[in-house]
């Protein structure tokens, strides 16, 4: 087993708020975690500075072998970043938008690979659409064929479900499989336990500021996400803040 | 492995961008466009232009109208990287911060011209006066590089803040000043006739102010768009 | 936290200082032969512009070490020294006006100094505007510290376009241009009075900007103490 992301002693400050209080999290190759937490508990923060959007005030990132904040160009090399809005430009079509970032990215010959994406994300009718016209669902799957377009490694996607009706949402898990099942690492924040439930190899619970357990899914009766989740919760609140990670 | 995308191939990616989405819409051109024109004429019935005996005033006018119009642009062209996120994703790609500044600038610049490039001969038109001529082109060319310069870059700034749709004139309008006093003089110089060496001064401070304003943005953009 | 002994030393000095300038200005220097008593405003005049100019080079500077240390007591320098350089270069546009109303008889002449000292003005005041506009505090000081570099840079070259413009403003020092209105030849003891005025302004600088100091660091306290009640 190969460690793709590990994260010591991580600490964030907004101000004198300390939203991320010395916490620790180690990814291996493959899996797909899924990070829990209530609003407000940091999991966008510690997704923007996994993906060197923001800096740590203190701790260790390291990605695929390179560390943040000092290697960010490699990391970002790596990384593919789905934020809960789309990062994709209203006035440009579907094609226009991946070939964007496929120049960003330092792609060249990439026409074939954008339409292999668009077929994936299952947008390839719609290419030449102007991306203001797409449904909610449709930028979602546009904006991970974006973020897949240099065949990252790690894939980092924040509460995707948000706004999706039942079938974007269905739409959105096969991709995420099919992107799972070609080996990549996927960690997703989500508030949609029984879509996590099926998705995730893993769950870890992000509360006050630190990861306080993990589980992975084979661990996990049928069900019995929400259960777990809630039992953590009570236990932490139960405990005090002294109660150290799991 | 590169780490970096190259400096150009990004810059220019930025550029293409801004283009394309441009041409589509046209919202931001036409905006400028009518904006300067309004300006053209609201000038013209408060102050009763008469641009033959009045050179002085028509080069002030003239950028005026530029200026008011680019401070449209320059907004807009950042709100657009900021309301979908866009930034964000500029920044999470393996470019320099710097290539995503010039780019978002040289596409301001082109955008500024355009304008210009269309204003002149309406100008020209509507007072029966020829006021079209290289050196006052290369003046508008030097002037706007000062003005996008800055512009961009405190544009990047008012688009984060929460007040950001009346902050950008009053950040840019009083640093500016030295660019526009010398484009103005310049291009009254111009249209008042005198030979190009007389103004050889104004030119070399445009050029000065041009290179001081460009490479301070450049150097403190990355502390703009870094968290 | 408890009021330096230093600090209050120096409050007491620049009290003492500053009154003594003032007296230095009624009492030692001479009534100038042609422009009269009007002249004795010229001396706080020239100080507190000098002082102004003086904050916002400070505040230049501590905008480039807060984007290179990214601490936070370069910010509280940054705001302390432009609050501070906002209100001596108002007293210097003040003076400036009062002196100009007899010697060339209007309030306001679009002289290259006074013209410059307005727009510095100007580009301090958007500085507090910017900084009001943004919530995050870290984004706040970043975007503080940019500006603060920006305008200061700025400045010398708007000074530098207007005075390729006709200047009617005395040139004091060098004192060479006959043809300017509101020239004088400065005596001995009109200079010393100058020099005095210009050191206890900066006294008067340097005790504002650590009070200024003290009251941000202060708030910051409370700030955290508030978060600490929270949690
Ligand atoms: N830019 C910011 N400035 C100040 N506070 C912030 C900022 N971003 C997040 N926070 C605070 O950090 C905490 C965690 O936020 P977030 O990571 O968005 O939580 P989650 O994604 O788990 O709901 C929240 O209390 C939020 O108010
Ligand atoms: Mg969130």
């Amino acid at each position: 087993m190969i460690t793709i992301i590990e994260v010591r002693n991580l600490i964030k400050r907004f101000g004198h708020k300390q939203v991320l209080r010395k916490l620790n999290f180690s990814v291996q190759q493959g899996e797909f975690v899924a990070l829990l937490g209530s609003n407000g508990a940091g999991k966008t923060t510690l997704l923007r500075t996994l993906s060197s959007l923001s800096k740590p005030n203190y701790g260790e990132i390291q990605i695929a072998g390179y560390y943040l904040p000092g290697q960010s160009a490699q990391v970002r090399k790596k990384l593919g970043v789905v934020s809960h809005l789309p990062l994709l430009y209203g006035d440009l079509n579907a094609e226009e938008n991946l070939k964007f970032y496929g120049r960003l990215y330092g792609l060249s010959d990439f026409q074939n690979h954008i339409e292999e994406i668009l077929q994936l994300v299952g947008l390839l009718k719609r290419k030449k659409d102007l991306v203001r016209t797409f449904s909610r669902g449709m930028q979602q799957r546009l904006a991970i064929g974006r973020a897949i377009i240099h065949d990252p490694e790690v894939l980092l996607l924040d509460e995707p479900h948000t706004g999706l009706d039942q079938d974007a949402a269905n739409m959105l898990d096969t991709l995420l499989q099919e992107i799972a099942s070609r080996g990549r690492t996927v960690v997703m924040t989500s508030h949609d336990f029984p879509r996590v439930a099926n998705l995730a190899t893993r769950f870890d619970v992000l509360y006050k500021g630190i990861i306080h357990s993990s589980k992975f899914a084979k661990d996990l009766p049928q069900h019995g996400l929400l259960a777990y989740y809630q039992s953590i919760v009570d236990e932490i609140d139960a405990g005090g803040e002294n109660q150290d990670a799991a | 492995m590169q780490p970096k995308t190259s400096f150009f191939k990004a810059m220019f990616a930025v550029v293409w961008k801004d283009l394309i989405a441009e041409l589509r819409g046209k919202e931001l051109i036409s905006a400028m466009l009518v904006f300067a024109l309004l300006v053209i004429f609201i000038f013209n019935f408060a102050l009763e232009l008469d641009p033959k005996t009045r050179s002085a005033l028509t080069a002030g006018i003239l950028w005026v109208t530029i200026i008011f119009a680019g401070n449209l642009g320059l907004n807009r062209s950042m709100a657009v990287e900021k309301d979908r996120g866009c930034l964000d994703g500029l920044l999470l790609a393996p470019v320099d911060r710097t290539a995503i500044y010039f780019g978002k600038s040289i596409a301001n610049w082109i955008f500024m011209l355009i304008v210009a490039m269309i204003v002149l001969p309406i100008y020209s038109i509507l007072y029966n006066t020829n006021i079209i001529s290289p050196a006052l082109l290369l003046v508008i060319l030097l002037g706007s590089e000062g003005y996008v310069a800055i512009g961009t870059l405190l544009a990047s700034m008012a688009v984060q803040a929460r007040t950001r749709d009346i902050l950008l004139p009053i950040l840019l309008f009083p640093v500016i000043l030295p660019v526009l006093i010398a484009a103005v003089k310049a291009s009254a110089g111009i249209l008042s006739g005198f030979p190009f060496s007389d103004l050889q001064t104004w030119f070399n401070l445009l050029i000065v102010y041009d290179i001081i304003f460009t490479s301070v943005a450049f150097m403190v953009f990355d502390s703009v768009v870094e968290e | 936290m408890k009021k330096p002994t230093t600090l209050k030393i120096l409050d007491v000095v620049t009290l003492v200082a500053l009154l003594g300038a003032t007296a230095m200005v009624f009492f030692y220097a001479p009534i100038e032969r042609v422009m009269g008593a009007v002249q004795k405003v010229f001396y706080f005049h020239v100080a507190a512009g000098w002082v102004g100019m003086l904050s916002f080079l400070f505040a230049a500077i501590a905008g480039i070490l807060y984007l290179v240390k990214k601490t936070k007591i370069w910010d509280l320098v940054g705001v302390a020294a432009v609050e501070i350089g906002i209100i001596f270069i108002f007293i210097n546009i003040v003076t400036g006006s009062i002196w100009a109303r007899p010697i060339w008889n209007t309030w306001w002449t679009w002289d290259p100094r006074l013209t410059t000292a307005t727009i510095m003005e100007l580009v301090y005041i958007a500085y507090l505007m910017l900084r009001q506009g943004i919530d995050d505090p870290e984004r706040r000081s970043r975007f503080g510290a940019v500006y603060a570099i920006v305008g200061f840079l700025s400045v010398p070259l708007t000074f530098f376009s207007i005075r390729i413009f006709r200047t009617i403003h005395p040139v004091v020092i060098a004192g060479s241009d006959p043809s300017a209105v509101g020239t004088f030849d400065m005596t001995p003891t009109m200079f010393q009075t100058m020099m005095v005025s210009i050191v206890v302004f900066s006294i008067l600088f340097i005790d504002l900007v650590w009070h200024r100091i003290r009251l941000g660091k202060l708030a910051n306290q409370v700030e955290e103490l508030k978060f600490n009640i929270q949690d």
